[in-house]
């Protein structure tokens, strides 16, 4: 699995960073996401995948590798 | 499935909107509302001014909506919905500032207060909240039965929740809620909410002077120093503290009653919330009440800059769309059996903050207050109850933010 966010979307909301904190952060200034690790192990997969499904802003996306 | 303009505008078979809630249940979107989903996902309606913007109605097509930047929130704009006739383009889009904007102006205001409102900022704040929730619970207990929980804790909480983040001195009280209830009443005269308004800019923007002259540790002080730096005009950094002032104040405070409201009605729900000593049960219950209230109701509202295909319809340029997240919130589609109140189910993906890029900028803190409110209000008083009949209790089926007006409760 591949993250990439879109920091132009992304409108601080935090869900990400509640459901994944493995993979997500927030900038301290306005809030905006932080992607800590753009490839997680295969243990947060399940959590990152609900991250960007809840994500208002949709600006997650998640490219899952085929094996 | 037809586009044919012909048929969009087939007039007499447009439903109109917005209809009153039935009396039937005062917590479920009107049946008449309902009735639009089987109209397809989205649909138009007629408005009292006779103009015929689409709602939409279904969850997907809501999210993939609001998500697109062809969509605008600048209620001055001619196409703007107007679903009421108190609304309408009296006032200019800058008066409510950021919400009233497209990206990227609305992003360069936003971005200047959002690191206020981060899952952190929040969290830091939560043992305050957790001692303001407990005096006004102490003063209530100590006053007399029986009590009308919007004005013992409803609506003081997040008054004084959002005037300490601000440095608003929270003496001022009276006066904002005043005149922020003449701003979201649905019975006052445009010239009466002008004034209002004009009450509440005045007094932000002479905050805004006194925090330039002395700042302190607060948002307002750190608006202050935006206009110092040339980033921010003292008219936008006083717009942005009147929506930042209100926006929290009747979303809250319906929230916190409704939701009291609904969980007597379904005591055995209300224990768990009562009992629970996992936290997350209590952050399920909060998200499924969002869900379920859905108190910012009659639509989120926009107009189409351009073409939009979506769900075999056009929505073209130039029209109005009204984005029903009541709706969306009863989607069978996302939430089996959506009309039972669940507290242990996944409602996460609900729209009571919108969504998108105006989705609210106060969930993380509005979110944390709740979490904190209904259990210690249950454990606290665990004898509350209504101390009037539901039938008796007057609605505000016709406000912009849903609750109701009073709630006695007695212990
Ligand atoms: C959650 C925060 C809020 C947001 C994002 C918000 C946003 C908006 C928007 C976009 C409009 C459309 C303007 C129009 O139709 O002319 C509007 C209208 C209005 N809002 Fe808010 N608002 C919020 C909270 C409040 C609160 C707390 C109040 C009252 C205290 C309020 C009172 C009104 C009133 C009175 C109108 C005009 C009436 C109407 O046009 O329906 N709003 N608001
Ligand atoms: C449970 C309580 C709340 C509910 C249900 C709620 C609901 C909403 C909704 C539905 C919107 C989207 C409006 C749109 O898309 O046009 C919104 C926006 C907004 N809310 Fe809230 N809100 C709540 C609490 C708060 C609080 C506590 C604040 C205080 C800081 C706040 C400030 C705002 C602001 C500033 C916006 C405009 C965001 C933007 O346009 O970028 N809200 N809110
Ligand atoms: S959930 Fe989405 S909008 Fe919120 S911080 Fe994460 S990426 Fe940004």
């Amino acid at each position: 699995m591949k993250i990439t966010v879109d920091e132009e979307r992304c409108c601080g909301a935090g869900q990400c960073v509640l459901i994944a904190p493995e993979a997500f952060d927030q900038r301290e200034e306005d809030g905006i996401v932080v992607l800590l690790d753009a490839e997680p192990a295969e243990g947060h997969h399940t959590a990152v995948r609900e991250a960007a499904s809840v994500c208002p802003a949709t600006a997650i996306q998640l490219s899952e590798s085929p094996d | 499935m037809t586009t044919s303009p012909v048929a969009d505008d087939a007039s007499a078979e447009i439903p109109a909107f917005p209809q009153p809630r039935a009396a039937v249940c005062p917590f479920d979107p009107s049946p008449e509302l309902r009735g639009l989903a089987s109209w397809g996902p989205l649909t138009r309606v007629r408005s009292w001014n006779d103009s015929t913007p689409w709602a939409v109605t279904g969850h997907a097509e809501q999210r993939t909506l609001l998500s697109d930047p062809r969509l605008s929130a600048d209620f001055s704009h001619p196409g703007f919905p107007s679903p009421v006739p108190h609304t309408g383009g009296e006032r200019p889009s800058t008066d409510l500032s950021f919400v009233g904007m497209d990206d990227p102006e609305h992003a360069r205001l936003r971005r200047m207060v959002s690191g206020a409102f981060t899952i952190k900022r929040v969290e830091a704040m939560r043992p305050v909240v957790q001692e303001m929730v407990d005096d006004f619970i102490t003063r209530m207990l100590a006053g007399p039965k029986p009590a009308d929980l919007v004005q013992a804790l409803a609506l003081p909480l997040p008054s004084l929740v959002i005037s300490e983040l601000l440095g608003v001195p929270y003496e001022d009280h009276e006066f904002f809620q005043t005149n922020s209830k003449v701003l979201v009443s649905a019975v006052a005269t445009p010239e009466e909410r002008a004034a209002a308004h004009t009450n509440l800019y005045g007094y932000l923007d002479q905050l805004v002077g006194e925090k330039l002259a002395r700042p302190g540790d607060d948002l307002l002080s750190g608006l202050a120093q935006q206009i110092t730096a040339g980033e921010l005009t003292r008219r936008e950094a006083a717009a942005m503290g009147v929506l930042l002032l209100l926006g929290g104040h009747e979303t809250t405070a319906n929230m916190i009653t409704m939701g009291t409201l609904l969980l007597l009605q379904h005591p055995e729900q209300l224990a768990r919330v009562r009992e629970a000593d996992d936290p997350k049960v209590i952050v399920s219950a909060v998200e499924e009440l969002l869900r379920y209230l859905s108190v910012v109701h009659l639509g989120r509202r926009r107009t189409a800059l351009e073409d939009i295909e979506i769900a075999g319809r056009t929505i073209r340029a130039g029209e109005g769309v009204i984005l029903l997240g009541e709706l969306a919130n009863r989607d069978p589609a996302v939430f089996p059996d959506p009309d039972r109140l669940d507290i242990g189910r996944d409602a996460r993906h609900h729209q009571a903050f919108g969504v998108g890029t105006h989705h609210c900028l106060g969930q993380p803190l509005a979110r944390m207050e709740l979490q904190v409110v209904y259990p210690t209000l249950f454990r606290r008083v665990p004898t509350l109850r209504m101390a009037a009949d539901v039938a008796d209790i007057p609605f505000k089926y016709d406000a912009v933010i849903y609750g109701v007006y009073e709630l006695p409760v007695t212990w």
